[in-house]
């Protein structure tokens, strides 16, 4: 087993002392109005990881998020991005921070290159802009003004404003919405070429699929707590993968068994009725379905809250 | 680019081809340390100029709105004679008349409209989170909307006075002290209306709702200010609420610059008072500097 990653089902996000983090949160907590969006949060982020923070909306995501960016500031707690406090960041940690935002609706009066080569003017060691927009897929739209662009186009200049400083953290954003199914495997790609030159990633997304395939390790906040915290293949714990057999008796009566060896019930099962059951399934949950079993039982009180706060 | 290993033509056939459009090793461009401040500011007022010329309502509001104004009042009353100081004096057209509070109210909404309405959009649509996630400077931000109003300004000013001059037959001054004199009036104008602009966009608490707070204040200002109705026949408590505001001063630097002499005797105190002028823009440039630095924020952090 990785010896970085917590064991399964761990709520901590913590890694041993001397690993050496992009992202060091401890006790974070953050009231609204005698609310806690974010209550007592812990987590680290090693360097070179693809961190994937998975909750509903309201969960505290967000809100996590933007107090690790320098956009808002916390209750309490302590935190450490890239070694520097976010409430105290200056421009030169801004300049090793690249920021994928939820959709911003500006007027997009310039065009793709302009905007691009503008913001490059502002890093001390931006990526080229040519290759940057070769990077995203719009090559065929450098001289067309961002108004102009469609939502998924637009979505992409985001994503290129957010590396063309050639970041040593990246945030993203629900980085995909809105993007075609085509465009989202590009644009994997795109991410796994930046993990590959060791660039650290915060991804926040709805798209289980999408954390699974670039996340190394995942956490479910809910109720602005980590529920669950562990590699992408262990979250939720051992017990949570267990397959599933479904079938329906002869008499109608559905029937539902988890089991290590679906294959040897689904043989027992053939012999007892003799023949092909009904309606028979097996089942390994995805990452979704271990997601949406943590999220319910969590409760519907923490659920509720957030509701409230939303 | 590189031409080291690929030929054009295998572009788009190879199967790798989405492979390579990744991004390439790291390149390294010279030294690492950030630009700075100045450098970031020039390359600002170039982007915001840029971004002020391709947004048609700006253009028109408040680059192009003060000349169409002066073609209208010139064609409208020309028929009606020439406005004269006193009786049995010379008089100037009625355009003539009204070039220097045309010229004040380009300084106006070059500065106050424009950036009001420009910044409040940008606080609510996103741009200035964006801004705010980037090592951009604050003080680089405001260079390059103040730059971008000097810019535009100048362009409005001289397309103004080429108009009057050409078109519109209006003499223009011919002493370099006239043109001393609107140089720093323009100047000071031009900043403090900037600086008030940036001041007042704190106010709208939206885009949308940015230009339903900016323009009514801007045009009450023009009507009380001696831009579209001669300051001299308003009220005398009218004059003396314009007085407070710096819209008045930067018309009668203005007209001190381009009307006849006879006409200083219709001035509130009889005299273009340039001293004054000069104070009350410099307060307003003051108070304009000091909240825009309070209340300044990329974005609303606690919301």
């Amino acid at each position: 087993m990785d010896t970085t990653a917590p064991g399964p089902g761990t709520k901590a996000g913590r890694l041993p002392s001397g690993t050496d983090v992009a992202v060091r949160i401890r006790g974070l907590r953050k009231v609204y109005g005698g609310v806690a969006a974010v209550d007592g949060l812990d987590l680290d982020i090693a360097r070179g990881e693809t961190f994937a923070l998975l909750g509903p909306n309201g969960a505290g995501k967000s809100t996590t998020v933007e107090i690790l960016e320098g956009y808002r500031l916390r209750t309490d707690g302590e935190v450490q991005v890239l070694g520097v406090d976010p409430a105290r960041g200056d421009l030169d940690w801004k300049a090793r921070l690249g920021i994928v935002l939820q959709s911003a609706t500006e007027s997009g009066v310039h065009t793709v290159r302009e905007q691009l080569a503008h913001f490059a003017g502002f890093y001390p060691d931006p990526r080229d802009v040519d290759e940057v927009i070769a990077a995203v897929g719009l090559e065929a739209k450098a001289r067309t003004r961002v108004s102009r662009l469609s939502g998924g186009q637009r979505r992409r200049v985001d994503v290129a404003l957010g590396i063309i400083g050639r970041p040593e953290l990246l945030f993203l954003d629900e980085p995909t919405t809105g993007f075609d199914p085509e465009a989202r495997r590009e644009f994997w790609k795109l991410i796994r070429s930046m993990k590959a030159e060791g660039t650290t990633i915060l991804l926040t997304t709805h798209y289980l699929d999408e954390a699974a395939q670039l996340g190394d390790r995942a956490g479910v906040i809910l109720g602005g707590r980590l529920v669950d915290v562990g590699r992408v293949d262990e979250l939720g714990g051992a017990e949570a993968r267990v397959p599933i057999v479904r079938w329906r008796e002869p008499d109608g009566t559905p029937r539902e068994v988890r089991t290590e060896r679906p294959a040897e019930l689904v043989a027992s099962v053939v012999a007892e009725h003799g023949g092909e059951p009904d309606a028979l399934e097996v089942i390994r949950p995805s990452l979704e379905d271990i997601y949406l079993r943590l999220v319910h039982a969590a409760g519907a009180d923490a659920h509720d809250d957030e509701e409230a706060l939303a | 680019m590189s031409g080291t290993t690929t030929t054009p033509t295998t572009d788009g056939r190879s199967p790798a081809h989405a492979e390579a459009r990744g991004i390439r090793s790291p390149r390294t461009h010279g030294g690492l340390g950030r630009p700075g401040l100045l450098r970031l500011g020039t390359s600002r007022i170039g982007y915001e100029t840029k971004g002020y010329f391709r947004s048609p309502d700006a253009v028109f509001f408040t680059f192009l709105f003060p000349l169409i104004m002066l073609g209208i009042f010139t064609a409208a009353f020309s028929a009606s004679g020439d406005i004269v100081p006193g009786p049995g004096m010379e008089g100037i057209s009625v355009g003539a008349y009204y070039l220097p509070g045309m010229l004040a109210a380009g300084m106006l909404l070059s500065g106050v409209q424009n950036l009001a309405v420009d910044i409040a959009t940008e606080k609510s649509d996103g741009t200035l989170k964006r801004l705010g996630g980037t090592p951009l400077s604050p003080v680089s931000y405001f260079l390059g909307k103040i730059g971008q109003v000097f810019v535009t300004a100048v362009l409005q000013a001289g397309l103004l006075l080429l108009v009057a001059g050409t078109l519109l037959g209006i003499a223009l001054p011919t002493t370099s002290e006239a043109w001393l004199t609107f140089a720093w009036v323009f100047v000071l104008g031009v900043a403090t209306s900037a600086l008030c602009g940036i001041a007042l966009s704190a106010v709208p608490r939206s885009g949308k709702s940015a230009t339903a707070v900016v323009i009514p204040i801007v045009l009450v200002l023009q009507f009380i200010s001696g831009v579209y109705l001669q300051f001299s026949q308003l009220p005398e408590w009218m004059q003396n609420i314009a007085s407070i505001f710096p819209l008045k001063w930067m018309a009668q630097g203005m007209r001190a610059v381009f009307l006849p002499e006879d006409f200083e005797t219709l001035e509130q105190h009889g005299a273009w008072d340039l001293g004054w002028v000069a104070v009350a823009l410099l307060a307003w440039l003051v108070i304009g500097l000091v909240v825009s630095r309070l209340t300044f924020r990329w974005i609303r952090r606690d919301a």
